[in-house]
């Protein structure tokens, strides 16, 4: 129900969003939006040895989408790539706490992590990824 | 305006769908009638009895089941002639919805009308599929597209239409009857005359117009007019072209099959009379036929009435939320100039929050863009929220709504 969604965490992400702008030295940046409803995130990365040393999202949208992508970039920040390639649709409805989201808003949480996956895709598509880290092509998380 | 111009409870019992549980035990409250409405009881009968008892294909066999469908079939045309008093069945194409019509016009008609540098003239307003035919065509003949802006209410100004109208090269005017998200009601007539005066054809897109006020292609005087039978009580797969006689003479077939031509010879074709010669292929049968028992049921009640109800539905619902803090209602604050589709944002709630919202308490309203963007970019919004009434919505309806809407606002803390 919606008391459990529109909790203050998730309208406090909404209103006051974490590493929100752009990033002047990105690595790489990567945009997507749900044709449907029309929320857009644009993710911002700079990595250093593999690991996420900055990000920042830009975005418009709904409350879940735009709070998922404030709250994802604080969970990851400073994490290894190859940790952060594994992040499945159960960890971003774990991280904002929504896991019984239904199929028509469950797009809209997860948006934030899908054009996160496009970014690495593009990041590692002219260089060699770490001996251990095999990078699906696959975005699709829903 | 408190005149009981209809027997609301009685028209919801047709409606099964209207007892259904949302959530559990919240009732259903159904307030996306401008995307689609739900159907009565003998829409629903009507296709069951097809196929239940006369399913056959049209036109060609001679076993009584088939005449039985062919007659059941052209009845419909009948009505719908007669629904939106045009001269004749001829004028009556059955295509699959208001889409597949305006895209008959503009691959049919327009496709051996407009050449390289001639206008296509449409408004900021129109709906996703009064506007893409056009760019495919325009771009495929180097014509040009051109839109009559809105001012902030939503209104056109009829100068500024004229001076477009009166420009060069203009060889198609294009326009909703009624837009899906502001519901302004257009001024058709005065277009059409306007348009007229200079020899130009009009299309009007009556997909919100026709379901739900009187539409009389006579006395607007369209050259073409296209709906959708979903969007007024009728089932999905069936929309409707209606095409004045002279002009249909002089097209060219749209879809190349069966149906659609007298005989057939190895290197060319004779095509068939009016207005098969643009049915190609089996038609959608059962639902063409069940949207002959959607006309009977808005004829029973009367479509002077029903847009009278839904203007009173409509003014009691945007005074209830004018006063809200923060909320902007678009489109015109006069319901005698809109339809019963209402707009709006409040505070810095999305849309689809609030639609979410909404469901929990049962109420189904529609957010987002509503495949009208280049409106959403003239109102510089990203989306809306829009409730839409219709024959079976009531005052109780719209108060569950406005309940739900204080509840968003509790939540988002506005
Ligand atoms: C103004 C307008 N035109 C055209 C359409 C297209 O109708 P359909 O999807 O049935 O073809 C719609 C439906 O949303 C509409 O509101």
């Amino acid at each position: 129900m919606s008391d459990d969604i529109y909790r203050e965490i998730i309208l406090d992400h909404y209103r006051n969003p974490r590493n929100k702008g752009k990033l002047s030295n990105a690595d790489v940046s990567i945009h997507d939006n749900n044709p449907l409803c029309g929320d857009e995130i644009d993710i911002h990365l700079k990595v250093e040895e593999d690991k996420i040393k900055d990000i920042k999202f830009e975005g418009r949208g709904c409350a879940i989408s735009q709070a998922s992508a404030s709250m994802l970039t604080e969970m990851i920040m400073g994490k290894s790539l190859n940790t952060v390639k594994d992040l499945t649709k159960e960890d971003i409805l774990e991280n904002i706490g929504l896991i019984n989201l239904g199929p028509a808003r469950i797009k809209c949480a997860l948006l934030s992590l899908k054009v996160l996956k496009l970014g690495m895709i593009k990041y590692y598509a002219d260089k060699d990824p770490p001996s251990a880290m095999k990078l699906s092509d696959d975005t699709k998380l829903y | 305006m408190q005149k009981a111009t209809l027997n609301v409870s009685r028209i919801r019992q047709d409606f099964p769908i209207l007892k259904r549980k949302i959530k559990g035990n919240k009732t259903l409250v159904y307030l996306d009638n401008a995307a689609t409405t739900q159907k009565p009881i003998p829409v629903i009968n009507a296709i069951c009895n097809y196929y239940m008892n006369y399913n056959s294909n049209i036109h060609r066999a001679v076993y009584q089941l088939a005449e039985e469908a062919t007659l059941e079939y052209e009845k419909t045309r009948e009505k719908i002639a007669k629904f939106i008093n045009a001269h004749s069945t001829d004028e009556i194409i059955f295509t699959r919805n208001a889409t597949e019509a305006i895209n008959l016009v503009s691959y049919s008609w327009a496709r051996t009308n407009v050449e390289k540098d001639e206008k296509v003239v449409l408004t900021e307003i129109e709906h996703h599929s009064n506007i893409v035919p056009w760019q495919i065509l325009t771009q495929e003949k180097g014509a040009k597209l051109e839109y009559v802006g809105i001012d902030d209410k939503g209104y056109l100004n009829i100068e500024e239409y004229k001076k477009y109208i009166q420009r060069d090269k203009v060889k198609l005017v294009s326009v909703s009857h009624m837009s899906n998200v502001l519901g302004t009601i257009m001024p058709v007539k005065e277009i059409i005359k306007m348009a007229h005066q200079k020899s130009i054809p009009v299309l009007i897109d009556g997909a919100q117009s026709v379901p739900h006020m009187p539409v009389d292609v006579r006395d607007i005087d369209c050259d073409f007019l296209a709906f959708s039978a979903h969007k007024m009580l009728g089932p999905t797969g069936v929309g409707v072209l209606y095409v004045k006689r002279e002009i249909l003479n002089e097209m060219p077939p749209f879809i190349g099959g069966g149906d659609m031509i007298r005989e057939v010879h190895k290197y060319d074709t004779r095509y068939n009379d009016l207005p098969y010669k643009f049915e190609g292929g089996t038609p959608n049968i059962a639902d063409v036929i069940a949207f002959g028992a959607a006309i009977d049921y808005l004829n029973k009640i009367g479509m002077d009435k029903v847009r009278e109800h839904e203007m009173d539905v409509t003014n009691y619902a945007i005074n209830a939320i004018h006063d809200l803090k923060g909320i902007i209602i678009y489109g015109p604050s006069d319901v005698n100039n809109r339809g019963g589709v209402v707009s709006f944002n409040i505070g810095d709630i999305h849309p689809h929050d609030l639609a979410t919202i909404m469901n929990d308490h049962g109420i189904a309203i529609r957010s987002g863009h509503h495949c009208a963007q280049v409106l959403m970019e003239r109102l510089d919004v990203a989306a809306t929220s829009r409730a839409s009434f219709y024959i079976y919505n009531t005052k109780e309806e719209v108060d569950a709504f406005i309940n739900a809407l204080d509840e968003a606002r509790r939540l988002f803390r506005i």
